[in-house]
């Protein structure tokens, strides 16, 4: 073999590995971590009746009361900065789907009723929030920290989980397929 | 702020797109005032830099939670020492750090070759520049440190409680930072080396000092990460094979094969296409384990959470080893030197086998560190390669390798004198076996332990022996500067019985360590290892950050007598949900007592408690801090500074290589 054969021969070897190697890396940067497998997925979303956060009985909600409808559940607390976030496309996702039949619900988390009902005022959210003073629903959904939100389908089961802040794509495609008549 | 740095993000973008490209036209042109603009401009990339931190250190400060990094990592509460730490305690913010080391690197090559000119030195440039190109691409797209938030809370989340639990997270990521970044120059050099194509060696001293000095800062920072994880941890141990440990270890084994081969190539012209492949392989190691760990593909503490970086990532890589290789694979034929060994006796053999055990471990660590994910891709199950695996397939490759340690130093160049080599391992080899002996008479039936001590010993004896007859024949022969001229003998040998007591520390804490878990009521005791422990209660100490739960043990030795008394405790943060413990530690000379509180209950009338007797941990740190010593030492300039004339390096007559007879080769003679 001459040198030139060789040199093109190791050249070409090399950008076969490199590349190999970048493609099976790839596969790892797709992934998303927010997605989190767990046991409630596909299971029946735990049932809850929670007061609004102004404590008043005509701002209360029951999840059992929304079957029918996909229901966006999310885990607040003021004191969360990637709350925040995340805010902004919870709020979008509400106005765009709340004629088409889904609710976006927000359970504020181990928060003070007076902050809590501040950063709603400022952030000028206008889903219905309701508050889970003691914690019941957050262990009944085994929450690891906020934020985190569940889809339930219009059937109850919980269809999916996210921890961090939401992506909206994510969110709304995954709405847009249950609504379709799709589930998984 | 958000203005500034976000302006002063961009400049810097600019101006390393410009040096990138100024620096090897003028090379390629040869207009040597182009070239010298390109070093100008590293000056100016470096001020940014400074400048762009300073903004981010003065919105931590100024808790201008408008800024989402602020808002996400910093608070009102959270003390200002740990305000500036929160610079580098997230994705974000630690590239702003990594920018400004870059930057310094960058800086400090243009000032080591303000007259200096070695045919690599512009291409080198170009590729310094080209690399902080890349991370500062990353700052301004996907990572932005400088982001507003359209809805400022009124206070912050504060940082990770983890990383704002003990004062080494100062030290520990800056000098990380300081070897990761740090092999850029050796990298820049050995793409130069290829690209200038001479089969010129003088770019070898030039990326063995550097690496020594990256190196040097690596192995302060892997051992400060050991500290701060036996510190803060609460686990009682300080190295748990995490990917991300596993991935800042890997660059360091690679760079510690490199600075043993490169002495193939300075006193025999061998091994220069290797020597060049290890030094694209650190930095590629050191580019892959940042994608792994920024990049979100593998999860483990270290991780940073949201992050869409791991594109860019897997492209800089692609690219450094596509270049890096891809050179290598080019340059080849051209690099190629016939094989002379001559004996398999000889420093050279001796040499190439510390390259294949390091590189075998380095191997062994990578593929544990990988699996996970191929397993993944392959079948879709998450698992985890846990400590079992690294120990296992670990320990027999780093036994071989401390018996070439403890022997190759003795080994002559070239030619074989084995009477004279068998003749100086007589003590050391003597000294192994009595702790062999020793070992298994006191009970150690483990046969890893037992040659792991053995082998420690002979390590430790032959390296010390060595330095010991060299300081004695130096001072006999009345050569007052014996110790300086065979300095970088001597500070290798150093390095060496620094990896002795570090041996000695994994050996004693792997192998001895005592432990016990339990819930003691107020007033109860435990005993571990002859000591009793006494539970007494419980104090609260509200701070603005946190809460601490202070829990008191009252320390008895053995012999009956007071111990003194150990204050674990556990820290509640508002914005964690599980407590962060801080673990309390009597430190000794060879036991430690450690504590460490893992629940409360009813208030504090009872709580549960490990308790760890860890022999040797602190010869970790002695033995870390004695190896950095001994890099510092080998890198340290000579009095006699080269001539700075206008002559190139390249074109400088070669060191005459100094012929090695067995006898002469104990005050060599460095060709530093």
């Amino acid at each position: 073999m001459s040198t030139a054969q060789r040199r093109l021969f190791l050249l070409a070897g090399v950008t076969a590995l490199v590349l190999a190697l970048a493609g099976f890396l790839a596969t790892g940067v797709g992934k998303d971590h927010s997605i989190v497998a767990s046991p409630l997925v596909g299971k029946q979303a735990p049932d809850f009746h929670l007061q609004g956060l102004d404590g008043s009985a005509a701002s209360a909600v029951g999840l059992s009361d929304l079957r029918g409808q996909v229901v966006v559940l999310n885990f607040w607390a003021s004191w969360c900065t990637e709350c925040r976030i995340e805010q902004a496309v919870l709020d979008q996702t509400w106005q765009r789907f709340r004629d088409s039949g889904v609710v976006v619900l927000g359970v504020n988390f181990q928060d003070a009723p007076g902050d809590a009902l501040d950063y709603v005022a400022a952030a000028g959210s206008t889903y219905p929030v309701v508050a889970d003073t003691d914690s019941t629903t957050a262990l009944a959904y085994g929450l690891r920290g906020v934020p985190e939100t569940f889809v339930i389908d219009q059937a109850g089961q919980i269809v999916e989980r996210m921890i961090g802040p939401v992506n909206a794509e994510r969110l709304s495609s995954r709405i847009s397929t249950l609504l379709a008549g799709g589930s998984r | 702020m958000h203005q500034l740095g976000q302006v002063g993000l961009l400049l810097g973008l600019v101006l390393s797109a410009y040096g990138m490209t100024a620096a090897a036209v003028g090379a390629r042109t040869r207009r040597p005032g182009l070239v010298e603009s390109a070093r100008l401009t590293a000056f100016a990339v470096l001020a940014l830099m400074i400048t762009v931190n300073g903004a981010m250190l003065v919105g931590l400060l100024t808790n201008d939670f408008s800024l989402r990094y602020v808002a996400g990592n910093s608070s009102t509460g959270t003390p200002t020492f740990f305000k500036v730490l929160s610079l580098w305690a997230a994705d974000d913010g630690s590239l702003l750090l990594w920018n400004l080391i870059l930057g310094g690197y960058l800086a400090a090559v243009a000032i080591r070759f303000r007259r200096d000119r070695p045919l690599t030195y512009p291409y080198a440039l170009s590729v310094l520049f080209g690399v902080q190109l890349f991370y500062l691409i990353l700052i301004n797209g996907p990572a932005r440190p400088f982001a507003l938030l359209a809805n400022p809370p009124l206070d912050g989340r504060g940082p990770s409680p983890l990383l704002q639990n003990h004062p080494l997270m100062a030290v520990h990521p800056p000098f990380l930072y300081l070897g990761f970044i740090g092999f850029t120059v050796p990298f820049a050099f050995g793409i130069a080396a290829l690209l200038v194509g001479r089969s010129s060696d003088d770019w070898v001293s030039l990326i063995r000092r550097w690496t020594l000095v990256v190196w040097c800062f690596l192995t302060v920072g892997l051992v400060l990460g050991a500290l701060w994880s036996y510190s803060v941890l609460g686990w009682g141990g300080y190295w748990a094979w995490d990917p991300v440990e596993n991935v800042a270890l890997l660059p360091w084994l690679v760079a510690t094969a490199f600075l043993h081969s490169v002495m193939l190539q300075e006193r025999r012209g061998m091994a220069r296409m290797w020597n060049l492949v290890l030094v694209i392989g650190a930095f590629a190691l050191m580019t892959f384990g940042t994608f792994l760990t920024r990049g979100s593909v593998l999860s483990s503490i270290h991780t940073f959470a949201e992050s869409g970086v791991g594109p860019a990532y897997l492209a800089f890589l692609t690219l450094v080893l596509l270049g890096g290789f891809g050179l290598v694979a080019w340059r080849s034929s051209s690099l190629r030197e016939p094989a002379r060994l001559e004996s398999v006796f000889s420093r050279e053999a001796a040499i190439i086998g510390n390259n294949a055990l390091l590189l075998s471990a380095t191997a062994i660590i990578l593929l544990g560190t990988v699996f996970p994910l191929v397993v993944e891709a392959w079948t879709g199950d998450q698992i985890t390669v846990g400590a079992p695996y690294f120990k296992k397939a670990v320990a027999p490759v780093f036994l071989l390798l401390f018996v070439l340690v403890g022997t190759a130093p003795l080994l002559p160049w070239r030619a074989t004198n084995r009477q004279r080599a068998l003749r100086r391992l007589r003590y050391p080899t003597v000294a192994a076996a009595l702790v062999a002996v020793g070992a298994a008479a006191a009970g150690v039936r483990q046969l890893e332990t037992v040659a792991g001590l053995a082998l420690a010993t002979l390590v430790l004896v032959t390296n010390a022996q060595e330095i010991t007859t060299g300081l004695v024949r130096g001072r006999r022969g009345g050569r007052r500067g014996a110790l300086l001229r065979g300095r970088r003998r001597f500070s290798g040998l150093a390095v060496h019985v620094g990896l002795a007591i570090f041996a000695f520390g994994i050996i004693a804490s792997s192998s001895f360590a005592q432990q016990t878990e339990v819930t003691l009521s107020s007033g109860q005791s435990a005993e571990l290892d002859g000591y009793r422990l006494r539970y007494d209660g419980l104090t609260t100490d509200e701070q603005p950050q946190r809460t601490v739960l202070t829990s008191t043990v009252t320390v008895t030795s053995p012999g009956g007598e007071p111990h003194g008394v150990m204050r674990p405790a556990l820290n509640l943060y508002p914005a964690a949900s599980e407590p962060i413990g801080s673990p309390a530690i009597q430190r000794g000379v060879v036991w430690d007592l450690y504590a460490s509180v893992i629940g409360l209950q009813d208030n504090g009338a009872s709580a549960t408690f490990r308790f760890y007797r860890n022999p040797g941990v602190n010869w970790l740190w002695l033995g870390g801090l004695v190896m950095a010593l001994g890099g510092v030492s080998a890198a340290w300039p000579r009095r006699a500074r080269p001539r700075r004339g206008r002559q190139p390096v390249s074109e400088r007559e070669p060191q005459p290589e100094p012929e090695s007879e067995p006898g002469t080769d104990l005050v060599d003679l460095g060709v530093s």
